[in-house]
């Protein structure tokens, strides 16, 4: 006798008050258990390729920052680095520690305001208000130093903008000594609470094997047990010297890595502390100097024309994970022939996606919740043919992706048809 | 007009205070606090989280009832940020519709007010004066959080007006 079975698909979002931007997701049902899961993107493609060529190197940094507003120093910071890899450009070491300090700090504030975010979906409000009243702190800083609460434009190409002198010094470490004492409340309450543990244990578990196939990176990835920081594998600028190491789920909890939404937040709690440490590192050892390799923009913009030659990639690990942006440049031209940006939240949309089967439909809001998704990074592809919904295949995929590998760069040779068994997706 | 809040510092300036007992005057002379529904058009999360901070403890909104509802059809405030993309045009206009009368559409930021970085772009369709009738522009990349709030006081003063009849109420399209 065949089991007859009852699935209803049911549409979530693209607008719904338990996400925050526009996403869709169409689940299948099984009753109250999530049997499938189809994401739907693009809801929120602002074309910023498209504008980015007809914009200049000097402007690209604005665009850059504006893709997202919780990690905007981190793509500024990410091209900002691609750039000076094409151009070969020198970043004064002074700089590199300002650098330091301002993504700790949106690390910190990131992080907060996911913990929040976490806490406002299953209903815990009060939470939801301590963590932002506590992150009010940290924007408070970021708006001394950097003079806007959002976007910040600390960054530029062979440098920063602004430098950090004593009294700004004195605020960051009066709002370290303010942290060390919030830290530990905010702490208890997500760790120790019986209400969080029972709502984030064994809620959509994302295994180690699950992250690796679908590439989850940043706190989704450290969470299933992978051990990876951009700044720690990258030994990015002076990060190795401050003492950088990945937080894993093992050090805050104490427990083997599970892969679920309270592994993910713990180690959002750990990184809050390491950002701490970072930022009390970087100042002791911020060496005296300059923090700009060229003092004026019109100059800067003269040479970039002359200096970029080639291609440059930037990594870097931005509060949700590994941010990768690509930038290849052509002497004589002051605006970048390709600029392509790869997001941490596209992979662990995935992930999460496939995690999730299997659980109650309650939970989807706090898994999609727990990888901090950022859509406004993500979308950016548009496949529109004569109006007609077209699939391609993984081949397809891989012949479209060896044919523009070839476009922007002609000598690399190989064989183009694609080899090679298909991942699981 | 400009409101100036020290940069470290968590004391209430005169104009703050002013703002404050303007929203309580004008909720009690509507009747009711105006709940307020968040519609994300393609925004960069900058003015969404400007929004939430602007109602949570430093600047409490929430403490003159003002509250982020789950449905346009609870909603007597749409706050609309982003640049209006092609995929969300539809649904803005959508959630317009789903709002009951009286209802103020306020533009978060400067995007939905003239299309911010992405003026050029053609998925995007800012302003969104094109799409929906607006009542109130808040520019700023993103605004403060004082600033929502200012936003807010002047769409209950235009709301007030409407009830007291002073202007004619709807879009003003009819």
């Amino acid at each position: 006798m065949t089991k007859v079975e009852y699935w209803v698909k049911m549409p979530f979002g693209p607008i719904h008050p338990g996400l925050e931007e526009p996403e869709k997701f169409i689940l299948t049902l099984d009753g109250e258990r999530i049997v499938d899961v189809d994401v739907k993107l693009g809801y929120n493609l602002r074309g910023i390729q498209w504008i980015a060529f007809r914009r200049n190197y000097i402007q690209i940094m604005y665009l850059a920052e504006r893709m997202c507003g919780i990690c905007s120093f981190s793509h500024n910071h990410t091209y900002t680095r691609a750039v000076e890899e094409a151009g070969g450009i020198e970043v004064p070491e002074r700089a590199e520690y300002i650098r330091v300090i301002i993504g700790e700090l949106e690390r910190i504030h990131s992080h907060l305001l996911n913990l929040g975010v976490l806490a406002h979906d299953i209903g815990y409000d009060t939470l939801l208000h301590l963590t932002w009243l506590a992150r009010e702190k940290v924007m408070d800083t970021l708006e001394a130093i950097a003079g806007n609460r959002v976007n910040y434009s600390m960054v530029t190409i062979g440098g920063v903008r602004r430098d950090i002198d004593g009294k700004k010094r004195r605020i960051i470490l009066d709002m370290i000594k303010y942290y060390r004492e919030v830290f530990p409340g905010i702490e208890d309450a997500f760790l120790h609470d019986p209400t969080i543990e029972a709502r984030f244990r064994d809620t959509a578990i994302i295994s180690k094997r699950v992250a690796m196939e679908q590439g989850a990176v940043g706190p989704t990835g450290r969470g299933s047990g992978i051990r990876d920081d951009a700044r720690w594998s990258e030994r990015l600028g002076v990060y190795p010297d401050l003492g950088i190491k990945p937080v894993m789920p093992q050090d805050v909890t104490g427990e083997r890595p599970r892969g679920d939404v309270f592994d993910r937040m713990a180690v959002r709690i750990g990184e809050l502390w390491g950002s701490l440490e970072l930022i009390e590192n970087a100042l002791d050892a911020m060496p005296d100097g300059k923090i700009k390799t060229f003092p004026k923009d019109n100059i800067l913009v003269a040479k970039l024309k002359l200096l970029v030659d080639g291609e440059g990639i930037g990594r870097y690990e931005a509060p949700r994970g590994e941010l990768v942006h690509y930038v290849r440049g052509k002497k004589g031209s002051d605006k970048p022939l390709r600029w392509k940006p790869r997001e941490p939240t596209f992979p662990n949309l995935f992930a999460v996606a496939e995690g999730v089967k299997g659980d109650q439909v309650a939970d989807f809001v706090v898994a999609v919740a727990s990888i901090d998704p950022c859509l406004s990074c993500t979308d950016r592809v548009a496949v529109v043919q004569d109006g007609k919904k077209k699939i391609l295949t993984e081949k397809d995929l891989l012949r479209e992706s060896i044919r523009k590998t070839r476009e922007i760069n002609s000598n690399i040779k190989g064989d183009p048809t694609p080899v090679g068994s298909s991942c699981s997706r | 007009m400009s409101i100036k809040v020290p940069a470290n510092g968590g004391s209430n300036s005169p104009e703050r205070e002013r703002l404050e007992k303007r929203i309580a005057q004008l909720c009690r002379f509507i009747g009711r606090s105006p709940w307020v529904f968040h519609i994300n058009s393609g925004s960069c999360n900058g003015c969404d989280i400007e929004i939430i901070a602007a109602l949570t403890p430093r600047y409490d909104a929430e403490r003159f009832g003002v509250k982020l509802v789950g449905s346009p059809r609870h909603a007597d405030i749409l706050l609309v940020t982003g640049p209006v993309t092609n995929q969300s045009l539809e649904r803005v206009k959508l959630v317009y519709e789903q709002t009951p009368e009286p209802k103020m559409v306020i533009a978060v930021g400067a995007c939905p007010t003239g299309g911010s970085v992405f003026y050029e772009s053609p998925f995007t369709n800012a302003p969104l004066d094109n799409v929906i009738p607006v009542d109130v522009y808040v520019p700023g990349c993103p605004p403060r959080p004082e600033a929502i709030l200012h936003g807010v006081v002047l769409a209950l003063e235009k709301l007030a007006k409407i009830l007291k009849g002073e202007t004619p109420g709807g879009d003003g399209y009819e």
